[in-house]
């Protein structure tokens, strides 16, 4: 038991950390002690942890630079919420159409994520980056002239427009172009949330440790010696890559079914918001999942806490940006700080035994 | 030695999810109306948000120095939401936070959509100035001040086809646009019934806007005489820069969108000669309330307003309107509040910048003339027929 | 003769693409890093031109030097404050980040400053468009856009391979330590790589604004992508490359727009530069990588 324990540690930690945030926020609600602002925005941040750890997996553990995470995200929320808008009042209960629209946008993520890595693995460092940013803005690009209805004789579809779509009177339309699916119903829940993080936490710490985990990393640090002790450099690095993806499908899944209006635009599903999960995860620490959670706390709420610097905001955070990156990653500032840090005498135990 | 980095992390996390905390009890009995406005402030859309923050702002000044609603002085927030519903609905809670009890926004169609979710759940009355796809009024809190897509497309193609302009028409927009989608394809639906025909259908996305070539030469080569441009203006006068520099000789009709485009900084205003436009709104007509409008808007912000500052400046004179004939007062509830002005917003009848004796429909929808402009001599003018 | 057309359109649109791309794959050649804020300082060099120009009616040729001062002390502060300190961190990520953080430093000062409105940018080029026949025309603003770029190429290429300071910039980017016991100043080499890098963007900014006159703070932000695009496409690193990727880019995406579809054509653009970087995986000129046991 103790063992098990052992072995499981880090685990345990990160687990143990996010439960009990969860603990606080929850007691926190029932007590009616936080503002609308922050309960509106339990659910995106929850998104937003798994949308950072699970880029961390291809980033850190796999070692491959991807600005195309949103792309997945986006399959992911649009199946989904296509899903849950035709099932609407045809599966019952609501939680149960739910797990089936995680499961949709876990899979055809994957799916997405198993097609377009296929051919662009074999690819290096920022050539790979490109691709990935480039099949994000196809994605991107093709669901804003996806034309989709509905009527009496079936579903119908388009990407011209909605006209040529020829619906009856009485047509409904699911996916109408630019403006997105307007009207998927509201699944997601901050408990959802919670445990969708703690299963791609619990996926992904142990994917890290298995087998195959220890495969993709052989793989990270030097390709050629991997090849050479017989690991399937092919296999592993879409397995790890499939696996990234469909999880960002979860998180996208999570996104949509907190929003009345689901649009594709360059700021949520483009080129921008991969960007700025990656930036969660380089600033949190690349290769660190613990580090990966809490930069996308603090760089979610940032933007949000600074909204009494009306116009100054925007600018106020990117300065802000900077100077983390700068003091957590400069060699010459974590030199600075290792010397504050050895000065106090509560630290200097505590970085010894890091050290071993 | 990384712990230090987490630690801080952890502290960082923790010295924000308090200050998070705070705010809530601040729905204190105060002797003013609170209203709100979202809108994109940054980002690509920056121009529209800023509009209606500003024009929202000049109205709510005018009304407090006059003294106020019904003796009430009103306060005034507001909040970005560049350009993303999600931001959109964070705005929101924000602005709830502040103890918001009425909502001018959202500025744009898709972010308007996703907050009406949120307010028609809180029961806050929602009226939003220039959001204009007819989902932003499904919810029966929220309201509209501008014209919707559907309007606009089908009045755009019945005045083409019933004034002769054109047998045939070429149309330009913008596929990633929701607002500019919605007018192409109401527009194309009604051309079906209207003495013309549309000779090209080009679209263009929010990522390449810039060379407008192809779509030009397409639209000559099927022998277009005028082009339709349901699109914003800053897109539009680069069509007419790139038209004029190939020398095409087109003529242009456009919505709403268009106006503000005279308003561009440094644009060639003999490049928008004879562009034609229907817009409840033009910054240099000759009423007095326009041009005191205009006068003070430049005064405060240094630029001409466009549409979206008129339409949320009558946005704040519509709520005014409301409040007055539901004799409201601001220590009733978000929701009573709203029930109150709900059923005034039917029987009102307001005269504002962009059309005179507005009225609303059930659904939400306004009520008024869209006026016909040409852009004459470097100033829109009123066409008469 | 459409076709003629379009064709022609479509090398002006990627010329624009090219010159950006130039700075672009200059800087990533040398200091190995993707300069986000690129776009951006084409986007501040574009609105210096503006003011000098357009608001102080001083003459074009003053606006241009103006401007390609003003970018190169930008670019090189930009270097010196967030870009070198992060040189020996363990992840070359992390500078990719802080030039990400640069972007929007610098898109949010432009807002606050200049505002959200459209500016309209008067062109600075005093050639008239050119007819070929009855409906082939070439824009003078591409025309010297062209020529702009094949000069640019050639005074980069040769500077990079026959002067001192060029060549300090090749062992650099080939191997900064060996660089550096060789007597290499490599904190000063790559410093002039952004001056340079950023002069570059100056000028792509006025014939980027001259050729679409339309000026936002965010009016470099898309072309930067794309240009970014573009250098990947002809080979990061390479000068050549940048410029054939260019242009290779503005006719796709030309072509595609008009005998495919107009909505689509930002989907095709990516998809053909997916398809040829899987045939060829370092772009059309990139060097091979070579791996290293």
């Amino acid at each position: 038991m103790k063992e098990l324990f052992k072995k499981n540690k880090d685990t345990l930690i990160t687990l143990g950390i996010v439960t009990g945030a969860y603990i606080v926020i929850e007691i926190l609600l029932k007590a009616g002690a936080l503002s609308s602002l922050f309960k509106g925005l339990l659910v995106p941040l929850c998104a937003y942890i798994i949308l950072a750890v699970s880029l961390n997996l291809t980033v850190g553990i796999l070692g491959e630079l991807s600005l195309g995470h949103a792309g997945f995200m986006c399959i992911g929320a649009f199946t989904s919420a296509f899903f849950s808008k035709i099932t609407v009042g045809v599966i019952n209960p609501g939680w149960l159409r739910f797990v089936f629209a995680i499961l949709i946008g876990f899979f055809f993520a994957g799916l997405f994520g198993f097609l377009i890595g296929m051919p662009v693995l074999r690819l290096k460092g920022d050539y790979l980056a490109i691709v990935t940013l480039a099949f994000g803005e196809i994605i991107k690009n093709i669901i804003n002239v996806l034309y989709i209805g509905r009527d009496s004789k079936g579903l119908h579809f388009s990407i011209k427009d909605s006209v040529s779509l020829g619906l009856e009177e009485d047509g409904q339309m699911l996916i109408n172009g630019a403006q997105g699916i307007t009207g998927t119903p509201k699944d997601s829940t901050f408990t959802a949330g919670f445990i969708l993080i703690m299963i791609t936490l619990v996926i992904i710490l142990n994917f890290i440790k298995s087998r195959e985990g220890r495969a993709v990393m052989a793989i990270r640090d030097n390709v050629i010696a991997a090849e050479s002790v017989g690991i399937n450099v092919t296999k592993y690095k879409l397995l790890a890559f499939s696996l990234s993806a469909a999880l960002a499908g979860v998180a996208g899944v999570l996104y949509s079914h907190n929003l009345n209006s689901l649009m594709a635009t360059t700021k949520n599903f483009g080129y921008n918001m991969s960007i700025m999960i990656l930036v969660f995860v380089v600033l949190g620490g690349i290769g660190s999942i613990r580090g990966s959670v809490i930069s996308a706390i603090i760089l979610t709420l940032l933007p949000e806490l600074l909204r009494g610097l009306s116009t100054y905001r925007m600018l106020i955070y990117a300065i802000v940006l900077i100077a983390m990156m700068l003091f957590n990653w400069a060699p010459s500032a974590r030199a600075f700080r290792e010397r504050m840090v050895a000065k106090l005498p509560f630290f200097k135990k505590k970085s010894a035994e890091k050290e071993v | 030695m990384r712990k230090l980095g987490k630690l801080t992390g952890v502290v960082l996390s923790a010295v924000m999810a308090v200050s998070m905390l705070a705010g809530c009890g601040s729905q204190a009995k105060s002797g003013a109306f609170k209203i709100g406005a979202i809108g994109p402030f940054t980002g690509d859309a920056a121009i529209y948000g800023l509009a209606v923050k500003n024009g929202a702002d000049i109205a709510i000044k005018e009304i407090n120095e006059a003294g106020g609603i019904n003796g009430f002085k009103i306060e005034y927030n507001s909040q970005d939401d560049e350009l993303d519903n999600e931001k959109s609905v964070n705005a929101y809670n924000a602005l709830k936070d502040w103890g918001m009890q009425i909502l001018v926004g959202s500025t744009t169609s898709g972010c308007s959509i996703a907050v009406s979710a949120e307010s028609s759940a809180d029961n806050m009355f929602q009226l939003t100035p220039s959001g204009s796809a007819k989902d932003c009024i499904a919810t029966p809190n929220a309201f509209q001040v501008c014209f919707n897509d559907p309007n606009q497309g089908i009045a755009s193609a019945q005045y083409i086809g019933s004034n002769k302009l054109a047998s045939k028409v070429a149309v330009i927009y913008n596929s990633s646009d929701p607002y500019s989608n919605g007018i192409y394809e109401k527009f194309a639906k009604e051309a079906a019934n209207q003495p013309f025909e549309i000779v090209s259908a080009e679209a263009f996305t929010s990522d390449s806007k810039s060379d407008f070539s192809v779509q030009l030469q397409k639209a000559k080569e099927n022998g277009a005489e005028l082009v339709f441009l349901p699109i914003y203006y800053s897109e539009a006068s680069l069509i007419l820069t790139q038209s004029a520099s190939a020398g095409y000789g087109f003529k242009f009709f456009g919505c709403d969108g268009l106006d503000g485009i005279l308003g561009v900084d440094n644009f060639d205003k003999s490049l928008a000669e004879g562009v034609m436009l229907l817009t409840p709104f033009a910054a240099d007509a000759t009423d007095e309330k326009t041009q005191s409008f205009v006068k003070k808007y430049q005064e405060a912000y240094g630029e001409i307003p466009n549409q979206f500052a008129a339409d949320a400046y009558d946005a704040i004179y519509i709520i005014k309107a409301a409040i007055e004939a539901a004799n409201a007062t601001p220590d009733m509830s978000v929701s009573d509040l709203c029930e109150a002005m709900k059923v005034q917003m039917g029987k009102i009848s307001v005269d504002g910048l962009t059309g005179l004796s507005m009225t609303w429909d059930e659904e939400g929808a306004v009520n008024k003339a869209p006026k016909a402009m040409e852009i004459k001599n470097g100033e829109y003018a009123l066409i008469q027929n | 003769m459409a076709f003629l057309s379009y064709l022609i359109n479509g090398i002006s649109l990627g010329a624009v693409y090219a010159i950006i791309a130039l700075g672009y794959t200059m800087v990533y050649g040398i200091a190995k890093m993707l300069n986000f804020a690129h776009g951006d300082v084409i986007m501040i060099g574009s609105y210096v031109v503006f003011c000098v120009v357009s608001m102080l009616n001083l003459p074009v040729w003053l606006g241009i030097l103006i401007s390609v001062l003003v970018c190169t002390i930008l670019g090189v502060t930009i270097e010196a404050i967030a870009y070198r300190p992060l040189r020996q961190a363990t992840s070359s990520l992390t500078v990719l980040i802080t030039a990400i953080g640069v972007s929007y430093f610098l898109q949010n000062v432009a807002l606050l400053i200049f505002g959200a409105n459209t500016k309209a940018f008067s062109s600075v080029v005093p050639l008239d468009a050119v007819k070929i026949g009855d409906s082939l025309t070439v824009t003078g603003e591409s025309i010297v856009t062209i020529i702009a770029c094949i000069i640019i190429m050639i005074v980069l290429t040769l500077f990079v391979n026959k002067t001192k300071a060029g060549r300090a910039m090749l062992a650099v980017s080939e191997d900064k330590g060996a660089a550096q016991l060789m007597g290499i100043n490599v904190n000063k080499t790559i410093s002039l790589t952004f001056a340079i890098g950023s002069a570059l963007a100056a000028i792509a900014g006025v014939l980027l604004c001259s050729a679409y006159p339309s000026l936002t703070p965010y009016t470099g932000s898309m072309p930067g992508i794309k240009a970014f695009v573009a250098a990947v496409f002809g080979g990061i690193g390479s000068i050549p490359g940048a410029f054939i990727g260019g242009i290779i880019l503005g006719i796709i995406e030309n072509l595609s727009k008009a005998y495919i579809s107009s909505q689509l054509s930002d989907a095709i653009v990516f998809c053909v530069l997916i398809i040829v970087l899987v045939v060829k995986p370092t772009g059309l000129l990139g060097k091979k990588l070579q791996e290293k046991v």
